[in-house]
Formats: structure tokens, sequence, C-alpha cells
């Protein structure tokens, strides 16, 4: 396998609707940005591109990734789509990872979009629930947040996990977007609020989760001759790991803990796992990512983290999976405020502020989630956070963090079925 | 039961966030005004049209029809490996930790509340069942969960993991997997 870089990113911002430009509009308005960003990038030095978009019922456009590819003017190019859920983006950027690495292209454009306000907000949720099985799943009550509401509250049951600790998430989110002119919602909240918010499926209250948005992202990757050619500042893709569970929760095992290099099986004598408080999927693409990257402790030697936070909840699960901390570790990991920024002011009392920032850039909660660009939306806030062009790109520089040399990018699908994991690091 | 159940006591009763769903009525246009300047055509509203989408679909539960066919004979039906004993309350004809094929069992009626909820929303086709109860149910001696709806209790403040439930069946089948619900137990 042959090293890979990104050498540039692009963001349509992601809103509520869209109804000013289609689909392949607002791709090229992230192609465009990224190409802008690099502007030595000629056509013919682009040997093709992989597409994502979840949802052909949202699209109600069967192959729109080869519409997508034909309006940015990479054809007769190789593309495919790439689908998986939620974690669509994230396979997709590991998709554009795989033709560099095999060698196959020497540049390859990752795009992305979802246009989710096609159909009212009940209707979408009914569209997102048709990913869980249609025979036992979907019938019983198909709702996603209804999925990950049982999911923590079995988290809360184990570990004593609390909905001020969830809604630690909600206020730290929403108020790192407030610097981040692409996100969705840039709120100032406080616990209350979000504990105020309307309930939609018990504990999750509006605040606990994560909007529909019409959006798009591009992630242009390259080789190592091809990005120095580029750009004297690309980022390296040195590690990808991709985990799966089964479809539905109620056939996951009771098992035993699957271990990180820093755990040892006495800290989970009577854990049975995943059950369905813990995403096995998650745990395992971090550490074939950690493996291949060579991490071994991953809060000391990974500098932040963008990690899909469709819910509060499943955050906190997640700093779980991604060894962060201990199962069971993650309500007092936000508690104490290790996620959060050490350069803003939340209004929380935190005892040990910024030790690991998780979703610097407000993350799904705050910026949106349109689901086939989410992935490479969080791999071109990592990739700008890791170059130290927060500023030029987002027109500030509050959130562009002192030290950023290595990311950890995360996308996630249905109730924990596929995960990626990626690390992101300086490579010049 | 209020659809605020659930949320921190003393809320503010005023909402300056409040707003009015959005509905998806519309009205049909018959003149679409057009400038004699083709130029400013770039800033035009985007002309947004709305159209049914909706189909008849035949679905079948396949190799899971059983399954059906004993909630409609009030049966709880699960499938035990042949190979390796592990037993599915949602069943699946093939393991997935051996590979073997699956025999049918039946399930006891009786079993706990694994993990549950509350949805004050939900989707298109349930928002009007709102609020329901959905549980993940564990039985004696079944190494998976099955998903179910929960009723005769009050809110989520009423339903604890590890509360005994029991079955109950639709007398009228409609063959789908809430022809078996489950209510607090004795």
């Amino acid at each position: 396998m042959r090293p890979v870089y990104m050498v540039s990113g692009g963001v349509s911002k992601f809103e509520k609707a869209r109804p000013d430009a289609t689909f392949q509009k607002m791709v090229k308005e992230a192609f465009d940005y990224a190409l802008g960003d690099v502007p030595k990038i000629r056509p013919d030095m682009i040997d093709g591109s992989v597409g994502s978009y979840f949802s052909d019922h949202f699209t109600r456009q069967l192959m729109a990734g080869i519409m997508a590819t034909d309006y940015l003017g990479l054809c007769p190019k190789p593309n495919k789509r790439i689908e998986g859920g939620g974690a669509t983006g994230g396979l997709c950027f590991q998709g554009a990872w795989e033709a560099v690495a095999s060698g196959r292209m020497n540049c390859c454009v990752a795009f992305g979009f979802e246009t989710m306000s096609h159909v009212q907000t009940w209707k979408g949720n009914e569209f997102i629930a048709l990913a869980s099985d249609v025979n036992f799943d979907y019938p019983v009550g198909g709702f996603y947040s209804g999925y990950y509401a049982m999911m923590v509250n079995r988290h809360i049951h184990e570990f004593g996990t609390t909905v001020e600790q969830m809604a630690m998430v909600s206020v730290k989110n929403h108020m790192n977007a407030y610097n981040n002119p692409y996100a969705q919602k840039r709120k100032r909240l406080t616990i209350q609020d979000v504990r105020n918010a309307e309930m939609v499926a018990y504990p999750l209250t509006l605040l606990d989760i994560c909007v529909m948005s019409d959006g798009a992202a591009v992630c242009i990757l390259a080789d190592e001759e091809t990005a120095f050619k580029l750009t004297d500042r690309p980022v390296k893709i040195t590690g990808v790991g991709t985990g799966t569970d089964m479809m539905r929760m109620a056939d996951r095992p009771h098992g035993e803990v699957i271990l990180a290099p820093n755990e040892k099986k006495s800290d989970y004598k009577n854990l049975k796992y995943p059950g369905v408080h813990s995403f096995r999927a998650g745990r395992s693409a971090g550490l074939q990512a950690y493996r291949m990257a060579g991490i071994k402790d991953p809060i000391r030697e990974i500098d932040f983290v963008e990690l899909h936070d469709a819910y509060t909840s499943s955050e906190i699960q997640t700093y779980e999976d991604l060894a962060l901390c201990k199962y069971g570790g993650g309500g007092k990991f936000v508690e104490e405020g290790h996620p959060f920024m050490p350069q803003i002011e939340y209004g929380l009392k935190l005892k040990r502020k910024g030790t690991i920032p998780v979703n610097p850039s407000g993350g799904l909660i705050a910026c949106g989630h349109p689901v086939g660009a989410t992935g490479l939306m969080q791999a071109v806030f990592a990739f700008w956070q890791i170059q130290g062009t927060i500023k030029k790109h987002y027109g500030s520089p509050e959130l562009q963090l002192k030290k950023a040399n290595r990311g950890l990018i995360h996308s996630h699908a249905g109730t924990g079925t596929y995960v990626t994991v990626s690390i992101l690091e300086r490579g010049w | 039961m209020a659809k605020n159940d659930g949320k921190a006591k003393n809320a503010p009763r005023r909402n300056p966030a409040a707003k009015l769903e959005e509905v998806m009525t519309g009205t049909t246009v018959f003149n679409v005004p057009f400038p004699k300047d083709l130029s400013v055509l770039k800033t035009m509203s985007p002309i947004v049209v709305k159209y049914p989408y909706y189909v008849e679909y035949i679905h079948s539960y396949g190799q899971d029809s059983p399954f059906f066919a004993g909630l409609a004979n009030r049966k709880l039906l699960g499938t035990r490996c042949a190979k390796c004993d592990y037993t599915y309350a949602t069943p699946r004809l093939h393991c997935t930790h051996c590979g073997g094929e699956t025999d049918w069992v039946e399930l006891p009626q009786e079993g706990r509340v694994h993990t549950f909820t509350t949805c004050y929303y939900g989707s298109e086709e349930f928002l009007e069942e709102t609020p329901f109860h959905l549980v993940l149910v564990e039985f004696e001696g079944v190494d998976t969960l099955l998903l179910a709806r929960l009723i005769g209790v009050g809110g989520p403040e009423d339903i604890k993991i590890g509360m005994k439930i029991r079955a109950k069946f639709r007398r009228n089948s409609q063959l789908r997997p809430t022809d078996v619900y489950f209510v607090p137990a004795g």
C-alpha cells in the first residue's frame, strides 16, 4: 500500500433546505471550493472519483452519483457510489483512500451529499427508519431516536450515566459551532435548556438530537508525489478502520469486551459486551485504525476528534469505543471537561478542560447531518484543523487548536452497524 | 399523557422559539412571472413542485414467515441453532455464530425489560400512535432479545429495566410483528 494524503476539501453550508440548488450544484460548490484551495491542480491530474449519498428515497433519483460526476466534469473517468447508512461519508472517504493506496489512482475525489428537505421531518424519519429490519423492527415503531434512546437507557442502567452529562455534550457542540460559519445551528445553551427542550424519545430531547440538512462535501486525496506538487501542507492518512455489527440491536451478543491496548480483562469483570449499550463496530474500527497508525494510548497520542454525534448519548458511548476512557467512563469524561475546547467559554464549571477536544467544529448536532456529506465534512474540518487554516476557512481563528498534529475522524451508521475511523496527521 | 412528560419541573411557559409546524400543502400556480432581461434569471426564486409518491409494495417475509404464523396462533416463536444451541428471540434461519441452520422453538411468553423508551414523536406512519413505549425483551434461556411495544403503563417513569412483562396477542392477526405486544406481568 502507498501512503495517501488529503490535499484539499470543501463544504457547502449545511442548511435546513436548499431549494435554490439541486444536489449536483451543491456538490459543485464544495468541489470548486476544494479546487480553489489547491490552485496548482489541473483537471487531467484527477484520475477519478467516489461518490456517496445515503438514501434513494430522499433523492428520488437513482444513479444520482453519475449525475454529480458529470456535473463536476469528471466523465469519462472512474466513479462509483458508496452507501452505508450514517457512515456513508466515512466509507466514501476510505473508498478514495483505497483507490490511491492501491495505486489505481494518483488523485481521487471523494464527494458526498444529501437532500433531506424534500419531505417533511416525520416522513424523513420514516425514510431513515427503513434502515432497520423491515420484518421485525421497523413495523414495531421504526424511529431512530427511539432506538438510540433504548441504547442509552441501558447505558444509564449499566454505568450510571446521567442526562445532565448528555446535555453537556449538546452545550459543548452547539457552543463550538458558534464560531463555525458552516454550521446549521449556532447556539449558546445551558444544561437546563437541553433538558427543558421538548422530549422526543425518553430521555432524548430535541437538543440531544442532530437535525436533517441539505448539504455536500468534497475531499481530494492523492499519492505522495502528487500531494507535494499540489500543496506544501498535505495531511497524511495514517490509519483506517471499518467495523460492523448486526442490524437488529436485539441480536447483538452479550459477551466479552474487545480490549484496547490500554485496557485489561480485569477492567470489565461483570460487563456483558456489547449488548445494546456499546458499539462493537466503533471499537473494532478504532482498534484497526490505531494498529495501522501505531497508536497505543489514544488520549495522549491524538490531539482532537471529530466524531459522529447524531445523539449526545452516542458521543458519550463513542468516547468509550475509541478508548478515550474506559467503558462506563464516558459520562464522567464529559463532566470533567476532557472533550471541551480549552479556549472556549461554555458557562460550565469544568475541572479538566480540553484534554482532547471532541467535535471542535460543532459536530452533527450543531453542523447538521446531510448523511452522505457528513463523514466527508468531518474530514474537511479535521484537515483544516491540522493544516492550521481554520482562520482562513471559518473567517475567524477561535476554533483553531494550538496543537493539532494528529486528528481522528469517526463516521457511524444505524445503531452502530457500520463505523469507520480514520487517522489524519500533519504530513509535511 | 402530555407531550412534555419527563422534562424538568418548573419549565418556563413562555416559549419565544414556538413556531407553527410546516405543512406540505401548496397553491396551484397558473402564471409564472418572467423577466424581459434574461441576465436577472439567476436571481429568481426556485420553483418547487410537489407530487405524490405512493406504491403498493409486495413484501414477502420469506424464511421468517413461520414467526408471523405463530403470532396468529398465539405462539411466540424463536429459533435455536441445531449445531451450537445458540437461541434467537428474533428468529433467523441461519446462525450468525457458527453458520448452522436453526430450528423453530417456542419462546416463553413471560420475559423482562432489557431496555425501553417512550416515543413522543415518531416516523410519519406511527406519529398518530404517539406516545408509545418500545421495549427490548429478554427471555430466560434465550441468547438474544425481541423488540416490542409495551402497553398498560403510563409514562417512562413506570417502566423499569428488569421488570417482568407478559406477551399478549391480537385476536385478529394483522400479520405484523405488532401482533404480539407486552403488558406488565401480574
